[in-house]
């Protein structure tokens, strides 16, 4: 039985299922991959899962979410139709849209695209047969099994999610959107795995979205590794737009070498418990990485944001700046950690989080957090939290502007400094349209991040008109 | 009558400023307000359109024989009732445009008119901007960010240009502006004024009363108004300083 239903989520229950599907889990394991899974599971037995008396745990208690009862699939459930699920069409495959759906690559027929330029885009199951040597190199060097109970246990687990290699030398034309869906008619738990490879001087976009399509409680524990090459540029998106009944633990582990480029940006629009693990490290000289977060969360939401930048070589910058604004109960954490290591000299590392909280009840716990041991670095960090400028708002209401409108003005201005970072056109668009959704609660959960239900048949408009917000 | 206020009492956190002003201001009327610092200039202007942190305890402000208190900040506004700051706002990330095209299309809806078309809104802009001598191409900017004093102060005269209010309060629009500036302003000033609009400015120095003529000159001092005149009363004080008043109120 490679099934279970409705069951609380327990170290016990996990080590069980291992267990009793040990084989079923590494059937198409190369020798080397079968055994980072079982030493993953080896991790995942000593470390279990973290609680509050952990650290980087401190304020993201679990427990609501561990005490649901879940199904759990360790394969493929049955057909779905997924152009129902998805909206609008699934583009040709021609086109550089992958899907998601419930932590398993959609669109069976042809579960790999390799395009002529030699990207490879597809599942990451189908990947570890046909590319093993691709994998062999790549897979679980980055992330962190060793301490992090949550990586641990999704390496042990990880059977399907994607995989995208571009090879030296090419640069993608467009950007790949990944989509990931969650839809199930019960809670779901699930553990997709992703790999992503950006060779030397190569360049991608991604768009990778975490999306509900119902209000279903779910349980994601996510682990994405991305390699880039000497020189490689990737502008990576990580929108968030999941259900007040989710729960998402998304391990995203970049391993940049020399002189390779990284924008990352983190919108999270919605979301029950949202966990977001960056761990970055810098493996060569002369990197560069700038990570931007959003959040804009309310209710009882909570979203927690750990970054860790590891400057391991001399001449790196890395830049990290988050933006939340609170309503309601909502409640933010942000950890940031920047490590520069004795021999990173003209290390320049930056942190900033600023938050905007509308409510008495609304929380924040910001941290930056700078550990150097070299002298010769440029390193700030700053964190501010407060409310809304009570000076610019009558500025604005003694032009004429009501008060919710200056306040969505105030707000919007807040996350455009975020919002402006991104630099393909239409998804700036797109954001900025979700983002004034979303703070004039509007926003829509099924309201899926991605462009492509723009077809020529029904063009998607935007009208970004201040004056209607 | 435009406004009257009566026997105005208002303060700040229980700390008295304004100790029952009177003033009455026709339509087509510029009236000035002069006096030291710290003796309500700024707390006036500030009451009239709405600021919450100050509290009236006493009196009443009429505005076209409406009781403004009953009115929210936004309203006022809209009415007609527009305050130039003395340090106008910065507000990174909203647009000049964007903001001037909210607050048009507000108060035109508040009078029942339809939002003004994007081509005309930009026609209207580019006419204002010249009237205030703005060629730099500001308007794409955020609010006031990283603006210098005197472009600040255009600023204000060029979004109550676009607004056309009732009322101008202008509170010490003349602080911190080079001659060259503060002749733009004071220009600016002049060609909105108009038989059915009043303006009150507030000053410190007689200096921008050169350009902008008032008909009525007002001493406020020690939170009441204690000597009114035409324009020579400006010259006046310019003369004896406003020592001449504290002598006289002392006496």
């Amino acid at each position: 039985m490679h099934t279970e239903n409705k069951e609380i989520i327990t170290r016990e229950r996990l080590i069980r299922l291992y267990e009793k599907n040990r084989s079923f889990l590494a059937e198409n394991d190369t020798a080397i991959l079968a055994e980072k899974r079982n030493s993953a599971f080896e991790s995942f037995v000593r470390l279990g899962f973290p609680d509050t008396s952990m650290e980087s745990w401190r304020h993201t208690d679990l427990d609501e979410s561990f005490m649901r009862t879940y199904d759990y699939d360790l394969h493929p459930g049955e057909e779905v139709d997924v152009q129902k699920v998805f909206r609008c069409n699934i583009p040709h495959l021609d086109t550089a849209v992958i899907g998601l759906l419930n932590g398993w690559y959609v669109s069976k027929d042809v579960p790999l695209m390799e395009l002529g330029n030699g990207i490879i885009l597809g599942s990451l199951a189908e990947a570890r047969k046909k590319y093993p040597q691709i994998i062999e190199k790549y897979y679980g060097t980055a992330a962190d099994d060793a301490t992090d109970g949550f990586t641990a246990l999704n390496t042990a687990f990880a059977r399907d999610g994607v995989f995208i290699y571009v090879p030296d030398n090419v640069k993608s034309p467009k950007p790949v959107q990944l989509i990931n869906v969650i839809h199930h008619e019960e809670n779901l738990f699930l553990q997709s795995r992703n790999l992503i490879v950006v060779g030397a001087n190569a360049k991608l976009s991604l768009v990778h979205c975490d999306d509900s399509y119902n209000h279903q409680a779910s349980f994601s524990n996510i682990v994405t590794e991305v390699h880039l090459g000497e020189n490689g540029i990737l502008d990576h998106y990580k929108l968030q737009n999941l259900n007040n009944n989710s729960t998402l633990i998304s391990s995203v582990y970049f391993k940049l070498d020399a002189a390779a480029h990284l924008e990352s940006h983190y919108i999270s629009l919605n979301g029950g418990m949202l966990r977001n693990n960056i761990r970055l490290l810098f493996g060569g000289s002369h990197g560069n990485a700038n990570i931007f977060g959003l959040y804009l969360m309310d209710r009882k939401q909570h979203v927690d944001n750990q970054v860790f930048v590891d400057h391991a070589y001399p001449d790196c910058t890395s830049n990290e700046m988050f933006k939340g604004i609170l309503d309601e109960h909502a409640r933010a954490i942000f950890n940031g950690h920047v490590l520069v290591r004795r021999h990173a000299t003209h290390t320049d590392a930056r942190q900033t989080n600023k938050n905007i909280l509308l409510t008495d009840t609304a929380r924040v716990n910001s941290k930056p957090f700078l550990e150097i041991y070299n002298d010769d670095v440029k390193c700030s960090h700053g964190s501010t939290t407060g409310q809304l400028d009570t000076e610019s708002m009558f500025y604005l209401r003694q032009r004429g502007i009501g008060e919710e409108t200056a306040r969505m003005l105030l707000m919007f201005a807040f996350a455009d400094e975020i919002v402006t970072k991104i630099s393909i056109p239409q998804l700036r668009q797109r954001i900025e349209d979700m983002v004034k959704k979303r703070l004039q609660g509007e926003l829509q959960i099924c309201e899926q991040c991605v462009l492509h239900c723009s077809t020529p048949e029904h063009p998607m408009e935007f009208n970004i008109d201040l004056t209607k917000i | 009558m435009l406004l009257q206020i009566k026997n105005l009492h208002a303060g700040i956190n229980g700390k008295e400023i304004l100790r029952g002003v009177d003033l009455e201001v026709k339509k087509g009327e510029v009236h000035a307000i002069m006096g030291p610092n710290g003796t309500g200039k700024s707390t006036l202007a500030s009451v009239i359109a709405g600021r919450e942190v100050f509290n009236v305890t006493e009196g009443e402000i009429l505005y076209n024989g409406k009781d403004l208190q009953k009115l929210s900040i936004e309203d006022r506004a809209r009415e007609g009732i527009f305050l130039g700051f003395q340090y106008p706002v910065e507000i990174p990330g909203v647009s000049i445009t964007n903001f001037m095209r909210t607050a048009v299309n507000e108060v035109r809806k508040f009078k029942g008119l339809d939002p003004l078309p994007g081509g005309e809104f930009l026609r209207l802009m580019e006419e204002k901007k010249r009237l205030v001598e703005i060629t730099s191409n500001l308007t794409n900017r955020s609010v006031n960010e990283g603006f210098s004093g005197g472009e600040k102060k255009k600023n204000e005269i060029f979004q109550m240009a676009m607004l056309e209010p009732m009322l101008a309060i202008l509170d010490e629009t003349d602080s911190g502006l080079d001659i060259d500036a503060l002749r733009i302003v004071a220009n600016g000033v002049n060609k909105l004024r108009r038989p059915d609009n009043a303006f009150v400015v507030i000053t410190h120095y007689q200096r921008l009363l050169d350009y902008i003529v008032p008909d009525f000159v007002h001493v406020l001092f020690q939170g009441k108004i204690v000597k009114s005149g035409g324009k020579e009363l400006a010259l006046e004080l310019e003369e004896k300083g406003y020592d001449w008043i504290k002598k006289e109120q002392e006496a």
